[in-house]
Protein backbone atom coordinates (compact mmCIF):
# COMPACT_ATOMS: atom_id res chain seq x y z
CA UNK A 1 0.00 0.00 0.00
CA UNK A 2 1.21 3.36 -0.99
CA UNK A 3 -0.11 6.97 -1.72
CA UNK A 4 0.89 10.48 -1.17
CA UNK A 5 1.18 10.60 2.37
CA UNK A 6 2.22 6.55 3.27
CA UNK A 7 5.03 4.39 1.47
CA UNK A 8 6.07 1.20 2.94
CA UNK A 9 9.00 -0.95 2.08
CA UNK A 10 8.01 -4.16 0.24
CA UNK A 11 8.62 -6.63 2.28
CA UNK A 12 5.59 -6.95 4.65
CA UNK A 13 5.24 -8.09 8.45
CA UNK A 14 4.09 -11.20 9.47
CA UNK A 15 0.64 -12.46 10.10
CA UNK A 16 -0.91 -15.25 11.29
CA UNK A 17 -2.06 -17.97 9.02
CA UNK A 18 -5.31 -17.70 9.82
CA UNK A 19 -5.53 -14.06 7.90
CA UNK A 20 -7.52 -13.77 5.13
CA UNK A 21 -5.22 -14.08 1.79
CA UNK A 22 -4.78 -10.62 0.65
CA UNK A 23 -4.32 -9.27 4.03
CA UNK A 24 -0.87 -7.10 4.54
CA UNK A 25 0.92 -5.32 7.28
CA UNK A 26 3.74 -3.05 6.83
CA UNK A 27 5.48 -0.54 8.51
CA UNK A 28 5.58 2.65 6.91
CA UNK A 29 8.35 4.91 6.23
CA UNK A 30 9.29 7.71 8.28
CA UNK A 31 6.54 10.88 8.54
CA UNK A 32 7.16 14.08 10.29
CA UNK A 33 4.92 14.55 13.08
CA UNK A 34 3.42 17.08 15.33
CA UNK A 35 0.97 17.40 18.43
CA UNK A 36 -0.50 20.34 17.91
CA UNK A 37 -3.18 21.61 20.84
CA UNK A 38 -4.92 25.11 20.90
CA UNK A 39 -7.98 26.91 20.64
CA UNK A 40 -10.56 27.03 17.23
CA UNK A 41 -7.98 30.54 16.48
CA UNK A 42 -5.52 28.68 16.90
CA UNK A 43 -6.18 25.75 14.90
CA UNK A 44 -7.81 27.58 12.04
CA UNK A 45 -3.77 29.53 11.67
CA UNK A 46 -2.57 25.96 11.58
CA UNK A 47 -4.99 24.74 9.09
CA UNK A 48 -3.81 27.61 6.76
CA UNK A 49 -0.56 27.11 7.31
CA UNK A 50 -0.21 23.57 7.33
CA UNK A 51 -2.32 23.15 4.19
CA UNK A 52 -4.92 20.95 6.04
CA UNK A 53 -7.36 22.90 7.73
CA UNK A 54 -7.72 20.98 11.25
CA UNK A 55 -11.55 19.21 11.68
CA UNK A 56 -13.62 20.84 14.38
CA UNK A 57 -15.89 17.57 13.83
CA UNK A 58 -14.78 14.48 16.52
CA UNK A 59 -12.99 11.88 14.88
CA UNK A 60 -12.39 13.49 12.11
CA UNK A 61 -9.45 13.45 9.92
CA UNK A 62 -8.43 15.90 6.60
CA UNK A 63 -6.43 15.10 4.37
CA UNK A 64 -4.35 16.82 1.17
CA UNK A 65 -1.78 15.58 -0.84
CA UNK A 66 0.99 14.42 1.42
CA UNK A 67 -0.03 16.22 4.81
CA UNK A 68 -2.90 15.24 6.90
CA UNK A 69 -4.84 16.94 10.30
CA UNK A 70 -6.36 13.84 12.23
CA UNK A 71 -8.49 14.96 15.70
CA UNK A 72 -7.47 13.77 18.98
CA UNK A 73 -9.49 15.71 21.32
CA UNK A 74 -11.37 18.78 21.42
CA UNK A 75 -7.87 21.14 21.37
CA UNK A 76 -5.81 18.57 20.09
CA UNK A 77 -4.83 17.45 16.68
CA UNK A 78 -2.20 15.01 15.06
CA UNK A 79 -0.62 16.28 12.28
CA UNK A 80 1.40 14.44 9.43
CA UNK A 81 3.57 15.35 7.01
CA UNK A 82 5.77 13.16 4.45
CA UNK A 83 9.58 14.18 4.27
CA UNK A 84 10.84 14.68 0.39
CA UNK A 85 13.47 11.61 1.07
CA UNK A 86 13.32 8.75 3.82
CA UNK A 87 17.25 10.17 5.30
CA UNK A 88 17.00 11.19 8.73
CA UNK A 89 18.00 14.78 7.35
CA UNK A 90 14.96 15.10 5.36
CA UNK A 91 12.80 14.47 8.42
CA UNK A 92 14.43 16.22 10.76
CA UNK A 93 14.34 19.23 7.66
CA UNK A 94 10.83 19.19 7.21
CA UNK A 95 9.86 19.34 10.82
CA UNK A 96 12.43 21.89 11.77
CA UNK A 97 11.08 24.10 8.41
CA UNK A 98 7.09 23.07 9.62
CA UNK A 99 7.49 24.19 13.12
CA UNK A 100 9.37 27.67 12.22
CA UNK A 101 5.96 27.93 9.86
CA UNK A 102 3.80 26.88 12.34
CA UNK A 103 5.67 29.12 15.27
CA UNK A 104 5.59 32.02 12.65
CA UNK A 105 2.05 32.35 11.69
CA UNK A 106 0.81 31.48 15.48
CA UNK A 107 2.90 34.32 17.31
CA UNK A 108 1.29 35.64 20.36
CA UNK A 109 -1.28 33.17 20.11
CA UNK A 110 -1.40 30.74 22.99
CA UNK A 111 -0.53 27.15 21.36
CA UNK A 112 1.66 23.79 22.32
CA UNK A 113 3.60 22.44 19.08
CA UNK A 114 5.45 19.20 19.74
CA UNK A 115 7.84 17.56 17.49
CA UNK A 116 7.05 13.97 18.16
CA UNK A 117 8.12 12.51 14.42
CA UNK A 118 10.33 10.05 15.87
CA UNK A 119 8.01 9.11 18.99
CA UNK A 120 5.67 7.21 16.66
CA UNK A 121 5.46 4.45 14.01
CA UNK A 122 2.72 4.19 11.08
CA UNK A 123 1.57 0.59 10.58
CA UNK A 124 -0.69 0.27 7.67
CA UNK A 125 -3.10 -3.07 7.30
CA UNK A 126 -5.21 -3.83 3.91
CA UNK A 127 -7.07 -6.70 2.84
CA UNK A 128 -10.19 -8.53 3.17
CA UNK A 129 -9.62 -9.59 6.88
CA UNK A 130 -7.87 -6.63 8.44
CA UNK A 131 -10.89 -5.92 10.84
CA UNK A 132 -11.26 -9.35 12.04
CA UNK A 133 -7.56 -8.99 12.86
CA UNK A 134 -7.97 -5.83 14.77
CA UNK A 135 -10.35 -7.05 16.62
CA UNK A 136 -9.08 -9.73 18.48
CA UNK A 137 -7.18 -6.51 20.51
CA UNK A 138 -9.03 -3.47 19.93
CA UNK A 139 -12.59 -3.11 21.67
CA UNK A 140 -14.09 -1.28 19.03
CA UNK A 141 -16.86 -1.80 16.60
CA UNK A 142 -15.53 -1.82 13.42
CA UNK A 143 -18.01 -2.44 11.38
CA UNK A 144 -18.22 0.35 8.26
CA UNK A 145 -21.39 1.57 9.83
CA UNK A 146 -19.87 2.49 13.19
CA UNK A 147 -16.36 3.22 12.21
CA UNK A 148 -16.33 4.42 8.88
CA UNK A 149 -14.40 5.58 6.61
CA UNK A 150 -11.85 8.93 7.32
CA UNK A 151 -12.65 7.86 10.97
CA UNK A 152 -10.08 8.25 13.52
CA UNK A 153 -9.29 7.50 17.12
CA UNK A 154 -7.11 7.13 20.12
CA UNK A 155 -7.89 3.93 21.84
CA UNK A 156 -6.41 0.94 23.10
CA UNK A 157 -4.63 -1.72 21.40
CA UNK A 158 -4.47 -4.60 24.23
CA UNK A 159 -2.75 -2.28 26.20
CA UNK A 160 -0.96 -0.33 23.98
CA UNK A 161 -2.18 2.96 23.15
CA UNK A 162 -2.46 3.73 19.34
CA UNK A 163 -4.31 6.02 16.80
CA UNK A 164 -6.63 3.87 14.60
CA UNK A 165 -7.37 5.67 11.48
CA UNK A 166 -9.67 4.20 8.96
CA UNK A 167 -8.46 4.90 5.21
CA UNK A 168 -10.10 2.84 2.95
CA UNK A 169 -13.12 0.10 3.51
CA UNK A 170 -10.75 -2.75 3.82
CA UNK A 171 -7.55 -0.08 4.78
CA UNK A 172 -6.27 0.65 8.54
CA UNK A 173 -3.60 3.41 9.44
CA UNK A 174 -2.18 2.61 13.49
CA UNK A 175 -0.07 4.89 14.72
CA UNK A 176 1.42 3.35 18.08
CA UNK A 177 4.74 4.27 19.95
CA UNK A 178 7.98 3.30 18.70
CA UNK A 179 8.66 1.67 22.09
CA UNK A 180 5.02 -0.43 21.96
CA UNK A 181 5.82 -1.53 17.93
CA UNK A 182 7.89 -4.96 19.18
CA UNK A 183 4.76 -5.63 21.13
CA UNK A 184 1.59 -4.39 18.80
CA UNK A 185 3.30 -5.93 15.88
CA UNK A 186 4.18 -9.30 17.92
CA UNK A 187 0.33 -9.24 18.88
CA UNK A 188 -0.86 -9.09 15.29
CA UNK A 189 1.73 -11.92 13.74
CA UNK A 190 0.09 -13.67 16.42
CA UNK A 191 -3.48 -13.11 15.66
CA UNK B 1 -17.90 -5.20 28.67
CA UNK B 2 -19.34 -2.13 29.98
CA UNK B 3 -19.67 1.25 27.12
CA UNK B 4 -19.44 4.42 28.98
CA UNK B 5 -20.90 7.21 26.37
CA UNK B 6 -18.11 10.12 25.73
CA UNK B 7 -20.02 13.57 25.38
CA UNK B 8 -17.20 15.26 23.87
CA UNK B 9 -16.36 12.53 21.53
CA UNK B 10 -20.14 11.28 20.93
CA UNK B 11 -19.74 7.83 21.01
CA UNK B 12 -19.87 4.89 23.12
CA UNK B 13 -16.55 3.18 24.12
CA UNK B 14 -15.54 0.22 25.74
CA UNK B 15 -14.82 1.10 30.15
CA UNK B 16 -11.09 0.29 29.61
CA UNK B 17 -10.61 3.50 27.76
CA UNK B 18 -11.77 5.39 30.88
CA UNK B 19 -10.41 6.07 34.56
CA UNK B 20 -12.54 7.10 37.27
CA UNK B 21 -12.16 10.78 38.67
CA UNK B 22 -13.70 10.49 41.91
CA UNK B 23 -16.70 12.42 42.97
CA UNK B 24 -17.88 15.51 40.62
CA UNK B 25 -18.92 18.80 41.74
CA UNK B 26 -16.23 19.04 45.01
CA UNK B 27 -15.07 22.58 44.55
CA UNK B 28 -11.73 23.85 46.12
CA UNK B 29 -11.97 25.92 48.74
CA UNK B 30 -11.04 29.98 47.70
CA UNK B 31 -8.76 30.18 50.95
CA UNK B 32 -7.82 26.91 51.99
CA UNK B 33 -5.41 28.87 54.44
CA UNK B 34 -8.42 29.69 56.43
CA UNK B 35 -9.77 26.38 56.94
CA UNK B 36 -9.01 24.55 60.13
CA UNK B 37 -8.35 20.89 60.34
CA UNK B 38 -11.41 19.45 60.66
CA UNK B 39 -12.81 21.71 57.69
CA UNK B 40 -9.50 20.82 55.38
CA UNK B 41 -10.19 16.89 56.03
CA UNK B 42 -13.69 17.19 54.80
CA UNK B 43 -12.91 18.60 51.78
CA UNK B 44 -10.18 16.52 51.18
CA UNK B 45 -11.56 13.13 52.46
CA UNK B 46 -15.02 12.87 53.44
CA UNK B 47 -17.43 12.02 50.07
CA UNK B 48 -20.99 11.10 50.33
CA UNK B 49 -20.42 7.47 49.03
CA UNK B 50 -24.11 7.00 48.03
CA UNK B 51 -25.95 3.61 47.33
CA UNK B 52 -27.05 4.69 44.41
CA UNK B 53 -27.26 7.87 42.12
CA UNK B 54 -23.92 9.39 42.27
CA UNK B 55 -22.44 12.38 40.30
CA UNK B 56 -18.28 11.50 39.29
CA UNK B 57 -15.78 12.71 37.22
CA UNK B 58 -14.75 10.41 34.36
CA UNK B 59 -11.76 11.21 31.94
CA UNK B 60 -11.59 9.53 28.42
CA UNK B 61 -8.14 9.08 28.85
CA UNK B 62 -7.38 6.60 25.90
CA UNK B 63 -9.26 8.65 24.07
CA UNK B 64 -10.29 12.61 23.54
CA UNK B 65 -8.66 12.86 27.03
CA UNK B 66 -11.11 15.05 28.20
CA UNK B 67 -12.94 14.99 31.87
CA UNK B 68 -16.46 14.71 32.10
CA UNK B 69 -19.21 13.86 34.52
CA UNK B 70 -21.92 11.37 34.92
CA UNK B 71 -24.48 9.91 37.18
CA UNK B 72 -23.66 6.65 37.99
CA UNK B 73 -25.91 3.92 39.86
CA UNK B 74 -23.54 2.57 42.20
CA UNK B 75 -25.99 -0.38 43.52
CA UNK B 76 -26.63 -1.16 38.93
CA UNK B 77 -23.35 0.29 37.84
CA UNK B 78 -25.39 1.83 34.64
CA UNK B 79 -24.40 5.31 33.28
CA UNK B 80 -27.78 7.27 33.44
CA UNK B 81 -26.56 10.32 32.35
CA UNK B 82 -23.31 12.09 30.97
CA UNK B 83 -22.54 15.49 31.09
CA UNK B 84 -19.53 18.21 30.37
CA UNK B 85 -17.57 19.38 33.17
CA UNK B 86 -18.85 22.73 34.55
CA UNK B 87 -22.48 21.74 33.73
CA UNK B 88 -24.82 21.34 36.68
CA UNK B 89 -26.18 18.14 37.52
CA UNK B 90 -28.70 16.91 35.55
CA UNK B 91 -32.25 16.56 37.31
CA UNK B 92 -33.42 13.30 37.17
CA UNK B 93 -36.76 14.09 38.74
CA UNK B 94 -37.86 16.34 35.64
CA UNK B 95 -36.65 13.38 33.45
CA UNK B 96 -38.24 10.52 35.30
CA UNK B 97 -35.63 8.33 34.51
CA UNK B 98 -34.10 5.66 36.43
CA UNK B 99 -32.38 7.38 38.56
CA UNK B 100 -36.06 9.23 39.84
CA UNK B 101 -37.36 6.81 41.97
Amino acid sequence: MSDTLFHAPAEALALPPHAAAGTALHRAGPLVRFVFRGDSGAAAKVGEAFGVSLPQTPLAAGRAGDRAALWQGPDEWLLLARPAADGPQAVDGLARSLAGELAAVLGDTPHSLVDVSERNIALLLEGPGVADLLNAHVFLDLDPVAFPVGMVTRTLFTKAEIVLWRTGSDRFVLECWRSFAPYVEGLLAEG
Amino acid sequence: MLLIHCPCCGVDRPEIEFRYGGEAHIARPVQPADFDDRQWAEFLYMRTNPKGVMAERWRHVHGCGRFFNALRDTVSDRFIAVYQTGEPRPDLSATGGEGAR
